[in-house]
């Protein structure tokens, strides 16, 4: 099988936010896959394992982004690509990668494309099907068990909690939520081998696009943070009384209740 | 400049869910005295159009079909975009539902259109019609525009007021065929496991369970409050991973975003992954045995205490509260 995966490189979960000059400042942060993409990553491996195939791992990025793609190589995928779009893309946005990823996909005969539901970053969630539609396949957001026969698709699709088991067929995009698997960590004979797995990095122009054609189309134009909350108020005395107080508080001076 | 805005009404069991009422206020603004333009797909869901005009539609198209009963991607975007067809709106504002989350990319990128997903905010500012969505988990926000194609958001559950309803308000329902065509994926069964009760996402009130509710047990009490206040329970990954209750019930990073009036954290120490979850919540009430839990830190009121005692005497203090007013 012919499986490729999106993926993403994100801020780690735990870096603090700090803005300069408007924007969110990269300096010094931790950079890692994309969490949801990494049960992504592993789903194809073990959709691989079982079917045969190949499974390459394309990201959408700069020159950093190598990390994460070698990361993935040495998890097990087979090869990396990297669309670097440094120096022809200021200010993307999803529209942008997604007509990047169709544009590389749509001669590749792709039998099973996935890729995380969401990005902890940005966290629209869209690149993913406005891929499958500008590939015209069918997709399944929010997986959380893919079981293939021949080329007849059963998902398991999370919907706010309810599960929906859905019939489908190849090709297929799927996005993956929690749950799906327990990705796997990179082994230390894996990080060996990765590190001569081919990584192939393409430009715009190697896709015959223009920087007109991926032209985003949101604007942001403004990045803040939150008001710092007050610390909030740790209520003391007797148990019963503090109860009561919360309750009151809650009444008349937050207004919840 | 007005401009007509299309909403989509997204049912759950029989009837409209809140973050519909929400988008059509959005689409209000987006609208600037332009018509805003109710939409329903289903497979009987035209009585339904009539609430959407209380709440400030001024019409409702309709599109009904047996192979509409459940929703699919494949099946929702041929009768939405239909509709649009039909309408040729300015704007179109969907839920961050489940649904609105799977659908939405699919419209724009079939009409090539911007599309501002899970906005908490919408304004007009400058000229624009400006949103706001929390990015990094809701330690940033950021202000966007769309540049190109619709005016098209997805706007999050529990942030922008609904208008109020006003039942005398009368406003055509017409309905529109559409030949739906083959679905490339069906669902074959539906398992049901998060939606006794109250809706998670759309709650006002949440009652979230930790590692210190120890037990499936241990999420009885919680559940008692929920009841009282008509809230819905959540949790932690901690709680789930323990396999206390379902992940469905899960509040973080990885599982749901919730920013309901009130949150109550039992026994939840407040990693930051839960908080990525719960912090934009309006008020954060934490109840924790151990006076440094990190979730003392983002909450307005603490009570350091065992939930096991403090939840009881919680639901009896709401109750007498309840009974007074």
């Amino acid at each position: 099988m012919n499986i490729y995966v999106l993926m993403k490189r994100t801020f780690d979960t735990e870096e603090k936010i700090v803005l300069n000059g408007g924007k969110i400042n990269e300096d010094g942060a931790e950079f890692i896959i994309n969490p949801y993409d990494e049960y992504a990553i592993e789903e194809a491996l073990q959709v691989r394992d079982a079917n045969g195939g190949e499974v390459t791992v394309i990201s959408v990025g700069n020159e950093e982004t190598e990390k994460q793609l070698r990361t993935a190589l040495a998890m097990g995928a087979d090869k990396a690509v990297l669309i670097n779009t440094e120096d022809d893309v200021e200010n993307g946005d999803q529209f942008t990668t997604a007509k990047i990823l169709a544009e590389y996909l749509k001669n590749k005969e792709a039998d099973l494309i996935l890729g995380g539901n969401v990005a902890i970053d940005g966290a629209t969630g869209q690149v993913g099907p406005r891929v499958a539609e500008l590939l015209n396949i069918p997709y399944v957001t929010t997986i959380t068990k893919l079981e293939i026969d021949g080329t007849n698709v059963t998902v398991t699709r999370d919907v706010e909690g309810d599960s929906e088991v859905i019939a489908t067929s190849l090709p297929l995009l799927v996005t993956a939520q929690q749950g799906l698997n327990e990705p796997r960590y990179p082994s230390l004979p894996g990080i060996m081998k990765a590190k001569k797995k081919p990584l192939d990095e393409l430009e715009l122009d190697d896709l015959d696009l223009e920087e007109d054609d991926v032209e985003a189309k949101t604007k942001t134009i403004e990045i803040y943070l939150p008001p710092k909350k007050e610390a909030g108020r740790v209520l003391t005395g007797d148990l019963n009384d503090q109860v009561k107080e919360l309750v009151h508080l809650l009444h008349t001076e937050a207004k919840v209740i | 400049m007005s401009r007509k805005v299309l909403v989509l009404g997204e049912a759950r069991d029989g009837s409209l869910r809140n973050v519909s009422f929400e988008a059509i206020a959005a689409a209000k603004t987006i609208a600037e005295g332009g018509e805003v333009v109710g939409v329903l797909v289903g497979k009987a869901v035209s009585a339904l159009g009539a609430e959407l005009v209380h709440y400030g539609a001024d019409r409702v198209v309709v599109v009904e079909d047996e192979k509409l009963t459940q929703y699919t991607s494949d099946g929702f975007a041929q009768a939405l975009l239909a509709v649009i067809d039909q309408e040729k709106p300015a704007g179109l504002v969907l839920g961050h539902t489940s649904l609105g989350k799977d659908l939405s990319p699919r419209i724009a990128g079939r009409l090539s259109s911007g599309l501002i997903s899970d906005a908490t905010a919408v304004e007009v500012a400058g000229g624009n019609i400006v949103f706001t969505r929390p990015i990094y988990s809701g330690k940033a926000f950021e202000k966007k525009i769309v540049t190109d194609g619709l005016i098209f958001a997805t706007v999050r559950p529990n942030n922008i007021t609904p208008l109020a309803k006003e039942e005398s308000k009368t406003g055509e329902v017409s309905s529109l065929s559409v030949e739906i065509k083959d679905l490339r994926a069906v669902i074959k069964e539906v398992v049901r496991k998060a939606t006794e009760g109250v809706d998670l996402s759309e709650a006002k009130v949440v009652i979230s369970g930790g590692r210190g509710v120890k037990s499936e047990e241990g999420f009885a009490p919680l559940k008692e409050l929920a009841q009282v206040l008509g809230g819905a329970v959540g949790a932690s990954r901690g709680a789930c991973d323990a396999d206390y209750c379902d992940y469905s019930l899960q509040i973080g990073q990885t599982g749901k975003v919730v920013t309901p009036d009130l949150y109550i954290a039992c026994g939840i120490s407040g990693a930051i992954q839960h908080l990525a979850g719960m912090s934009n919540s309006k008020v954060i009430v934490a109840i924790n045995k151990d006076p440094e839990a990190n979730i003392f830190k983002v909450a307005d009121y603490g009570i350091v205490g065992d939930l096991f005692e403090v939840v009881p005497l919680l639901t009896e203090e709401f109750k007498k509260l309840k009974v007074h007013s």
